[in-house]
């Protein structure tokens, strides 16, 4: 029920609550942005990129953009965070969605399982990533190790690659699997919730109308589950636009296999080339506000029709 | 959004009176088959991790990296202890102080852009909570020149600063659904009828019943924080900053000492594993709050 | 309720116990307070381990007695040539958090700092320490502009050396004291070894490895004066002779594992170069520079585990880089600093140094005795041999066209495109072959 509030005396006091983080928000988040953008205008680069004769703040617009595009390692790094971002979230959606509809009616030790499958995301991505390295290592041979060796064991010798190493391409959807085996769980406590949240008398309706089990997930169930799918598709989509430190654990910086914006920007600042990863910085920025910013105008909308 | 997150499954589901045939046997074992399967296959790095931390140096490399250590050697931990230690403290320093802050500012917050709201409250909550979703390093570069001049010192001051900012629409987000779904508005009606300010309502009336926010928040922004290394590579170094680095140093060294790095990652992450063991089924409610709405 | 508080409370618990364990360990490794912070010397090195560790602890050690009234704070960030460190300095000294000192190659990588208004002018130190006539003058030219002297060389490391396994050699029947004349005899050298079972008989790594691994190549078939050249404009990276020079180095690629993209030098050194059981060794030689004796001591093998020469087709030439330690603008204890500085430079200070590192002094009045076979040698033979810089070792050039390059190789390790790579050359070099210029 919503009061129409008048007077300012009534809600002043709320805006001057609020306006501290107001403030703080306002200037660390759209501050320092409009900050990088204008850096990423100027001429901070290494003094071998600067046009002769020019300072380093002066302007030269979007030239850093320019430069970064026609730069086929930067064009590289692109194709591998598209690359990436599909097997992560089609993985993460995939095994969340899996162990969702395996526990979804009731399992004996479901606590259990519940428990391993999310106790990923309470490790910090960069040490899970230090053992993941050791498991991902490339070695097929006699000398193999991590995960080569575990399917020499079991007999799931075929299954032996060199994961990153394997294509300067397509290496990257092994580093992947750590991604997927770090955020599935909270995929699956998404759908899991999605799923327990929908009426039981929905689902007792459907089989009494004769529907078949597949049939129940398919046009009653899941259907009330896409508010959910999408809110995991946008968080998921974000993530894989963000992941850093994954690969600075696993194949770290510099390496033609793995390259993604995101440790371009951290060698550009190594090198003091400060325009430039700026600019890296605000295209990811960009990629970022087309997936999201829609789903946060739909929310509030949504919202204030409710 | 309650915080008791996940509810159980309905009773009619789980006592359903299935036809006992043998397809669905079948179905069922097939089920517990695949549970018991991806449990394992989700376990095999913390495997990794606890046997290779006790291995000593050597049997680390040895032909069969997957076996039990031959015996328990503490050599990696001794080693990765005395590197993580000085660093451990200095986290806490950042973790919790943070994590406190940032939910005081969240629940007050998300109280009026949920329950004493001012014209224009939905446009300032939905530009607070792009700040979630932003890439951090469209604000490292300028952080790097504007840091050093607040006279914040480098390491635990100045990450406590960003880690308590960038927490806030985090907090907000969790506060604003936990008192959308548990404060009723004629509770707040009531109270100011009363008489009751802001202030008075926020203390009195609301506060009493955080608690349960608090919890949530306080463990996300812990997590969030303690298992940061974005801010803490660029913003600080070994000496200075979080433990994570020191994780990171012992990595990056020549041939890798394995136990010494797997027992420092266990290091590592053994606070917040503790805080999801123990206090689990709020961290979860964190989870939920960044995307169903309910 | 309480089952809340109760948990709570545990967790609390566990977290004060942690942190005051941690707190008391760390009592003893941080020291604190600003009349601590004046006694110390922060100084920021990617010496973290193995045998470059070893030598900067012998440094220390004069330190401590020299310098007493200051503390030493070892600021080491580890990772092979040092990358990883030099992205962190860059950014503590854009936020303006400069160590005390920190370690730079003198030649191009040095440049970059002083061309960024980064380093102080140290000359007045270097003659007051004696140090403006204890070096040899090419050296100095290296840490010299304008007529000022930006920091103090530590040592002398050659980059154009190959580490030989000799039982694996001798499985071949090749006599791995005799060094072959020229590239492409190595290359002759490298087949017979495969044709003996020896699956991957040249060692390589990622990153500088590979970059020394080109350099070499083209200093053998080149010759000292147009490889040189390279590196002043004078000779042309789209020449024929590079593109000869290219080729040769895709076939040593192809001669070398696989994984080389997954490992640094020196793991690539204990997994394919030091295992000695002839019957699974699956490397016989690694081009590396001379840090790789001082490796090998700390690994507690023996010296008679590898024997070395200098890189086919260079014999004479000595590839050079030096460490230096310079003094940071803004570091918060300058006295200090000069202290260390003046360590750093001193005869003492620099046989404490180089005795355990594998390099030899930088000044020109040291003696060879006492040091070990391999430095003694070295010693003899910077005296006598013909000079070139080093690309990978930031003696060449300036970082920005080390990266570049080693982006390059990168990419040519995967897909093994000559003309994509020779490009890739010229275009870095067209960049950057003027940077001896754009310093000031």
């Amino acid at each position: 029920m919503k009061r129409k509030i008048r007077s300012v005396r009534t809600w002043g006091p709320g805006l001057l609550l609020v306006s501290p983080s107001i403030l703080l928000i306002g200037f660390f988040v759209y501050g320092l942005i409009g900050w990088s953008a204008n850096i990423s205008t100027t001429n901070q680069n290494s003094r071998f990129e600067r046009t002769a004769g020019t300072a380093a703040d002066a302007h030269i617009g979007l030239a850093n953009y320019t430069n970064l595009f026609s730069s086929p390692d930067f064009i590289q790094s692109l194709k591998h965070l598209g690359i990436l971002a599909v097997f992560y979230i089609v993985g993460a959606l995939f095994f969340g969605m899996l162990w969702a509809l395996l526990l979804e009616k009731g399992v004996r030790a479901e606590g259990l399982f519940r428990a391993v499958y999310l106790f990923p995301m309470a490790v910090s991505m960069f040490a899970s990533g230090v053992v993941w390295n050791w498991l991902l290592n490339s070695d097929t041979g006699a000398g193999a190790s991590g995960l080569n060796q575990l399917f020499e064991m079991v007999g799931l010798g075929f299954l032996k690659n060199h994961w990153w190493v394997s294509s300067p391409t397509w290496g990257i959807a092994a580093i992947a699997i750590p991604a997927v085996w770090q955020l599935s769980g909270y995929i699956m406590a998404l759908f899991l919730a999605g799923f327990r949240g929908i009426p039981a008398d929905l689902r007792e309706a459907a089989r009494i109308d004769g529907a078949s089990e597949f049939q129940l997930y398919r046009h009653v169930l899941f259907p009330q589950l896409s508010p959910i799918a999408l809110s995991a598709l946008i968080i998921l989509g974000h993530m894989s636009l963000k992941m850093f430190d994954i690969i600075m654990a696993i194949s770290g910086e510099k390496n033609v296999y793995t390259s993604v914006p995101m440790v371009t920007m951290w060698t550009l600042t190594g090198q003091q080339d400060f325009a430039r990863a700026a600019a890296v910085a605000i295209i990811l920025l960009v990629f970022v506000g087309f997936l999201v910013v829609p789903y946060l105008v739909h929310n509030a909308r949504q919202e204030k029709n409710t | 959004m309650t915080t008791d997150v996940i509810p159980a499954a309905a009773p009619s589901e789980l006592h359903r009176k299935v036809k006992k045939t043998p397809r669905s046997q079948v179905a069922r074992t097939v089920k517990y088959l695949l549970l018991i399967f991806f449990l394992l296959v989700v376990l095999i790095p913390a495997y990794v991790l606890v046997v290779t931390s006790f291995k000593s140096f050597g049997e680390a490399l040895g032909p069969n990296r997957w076996a039990l250590p031959s015996g328990l050697s503490f050599e990696g931990w001794s080693a990765a202890w005395s590197e993580l230690s000085p660093a451990l403290f200095r986290t806490m320093l950042i973790a919790i102080p943070a994590a406190v802050i940032s939910s005081m500012l969240g629940a007050m917050n998300g109280f009026v852009l949920s329950r004493w709201r001012f014209p224009g409250a939905n446009v300032v909550f939905t530009l607070m909570l792009f700040g979630m979703f932003i890439p951090y390093q469209a604000v490292m570069v300028p952080l790097l020149e504007f840091l050093p001049m607040t006279g914040l010192g480098r390491g635990v001051p100045q990450l406590l600063a960003v880690h308590v900012v960038y927490g806030i629409p985090i907090c907000t987000l969790i506060f604003r659904n936990y008192y959308q779904t548990t404060v009723p508005m004629e509770l707040i009606e009531a109270g100011r009828v009363d008489g009751a300010g802001l202030l008075r309502t926020f203390r009195s009336l609301i506060l009493p019943l955080s608690l349960p926010g608090f919890v949530v928040t306080m463990i996300w922004q812990f997590t969030s924080v303690w298992n940061d290394y974005l801010f803490a590579v660029f913003l600080s170094s070994r000496d200075n900053g979080p433990v994570i680095l020191g994780l990171a140093n012992l990595a990056g060294s020549q041939i890798v000492p394995y136990p010494e790095v797997f027992a420092g990652a266990l290091i590592v992450t053994a606070p917040t594993l503790l805080v999801y063991i123990v206090l689990g089924r709020w961290f979860v409610g964190g989870l939920m709050a960044g995307a169903v709405k309910s | 309720m309480t089952r809340v508080r109760t948990k709570v409370a545990v967790v609390l618990a566990a977290t004060a116990l942690v942190a005051v364990s941690a707190c008391s360990s760390s009592d003893t490794n941080k020291p604190s307070g600003t009349g601590a912070a004046v006694k110390n010397v922060e100084v920021f090195t990617w010496w973290a381990a193995g045998g470059e560790k070893a030598g900067l602890d012998g440094m220390i050690s004069v330190f401590k007695k020299d310098c007493s009234q200051y503390t030493f704070v070892n600021a080491a960030v580890a990772g092979g040539g040092g990358d990883k460190a030099k992205t962190l300095l860059a950014n503590n000294l854009k936020a303006g958090n400069a160590p005390d000192s920190f370690q730079a190659h003198a030649g191009g990588e040095l440049s970059d700092y002083i061309a960024n208004g980064q380093v102080e002018d140290i000359t007045a130190v270097f003659k007051a320490a004696g140090l403006d006539t204890a070096f040899p003058k090419d050296l100095l030219d290296q840490i010299t502009v304008a007529g000022k002297v930006y920091s103090v060389p530590a040592d002398i490391h050659r980059a154009n050396m190959v580490w030989v396994n000799p039982l694996v050699l001798k499985k071949a029947k090749l006599d791995p004291a005799k060094a072959p004349a020229t590239v492409k005899d190595w290359i002759a050298d490298l087949a017979k070894l495969k044709a003996a079972g020896v699956a991957t008989p040249l060692a390589l790594s990622k990153g500088f490895a590979e970059e020394m691994l080109l350099e070499s190549t083209l200093l053998g078939d080149l010759g000292v004066d147009k490889f040189n050249g390279l590196y002043d404009g004078k000779t042309k990276w789209d020449g024929a002779d590079v593109t000869a020079a290219i080729n040769d180095y895709k076939t040593l690629v192809s001669y070398s594992n696989t994984d080389r993209e997954t490992m640094d030098w020196d793991a690539a050194m204990s997994k394919y170069l030091l295992p000695t059981d002839p019957k699974t060794a699956t490397g016989g030689y690694q081009l590396m520079g001379d840090w790789v004796p001082a490796q090998i001591l700390s690994l507690k093998m023996p010296e008679s585990s590898y024997m070395y020469w200098p890189a086919p087709g260079t014999d004479g030439v000595y590839q050079w880089l030096s460490d230096s330690f310079t003094l940071p603008k803004g570091a918060k204890n300058p006295e200090g600093d000069k202290c260390w500085l003046k360590v750093v430079g001193s005869a003492e200070g620099q046989k404490a140094f180089n005795l355990v590192k594998g390099s030899i002094p930088a000044r020109s009045d040291a003696t060879s005795e006492g040091y070990p076979k391999y430095q003694q040698w070295a010693m003899e033979q910077w005296k006598a041999a013909k000079l070139a810089p080093s690309l990978a070792h930031g003696s060449a050039g300036p970082g920005a066209w080390n990266n570049d390059v080693q982006t390059a190789l990168s990419a040519f390790s995967a897909n093994s495109d000559v003309p994509t790579l020779q490009k890739s050359l010229v275009a870095a070099a067209g960049k950057y072959a003027n940077w001896r210029s754009t310093v000031g």
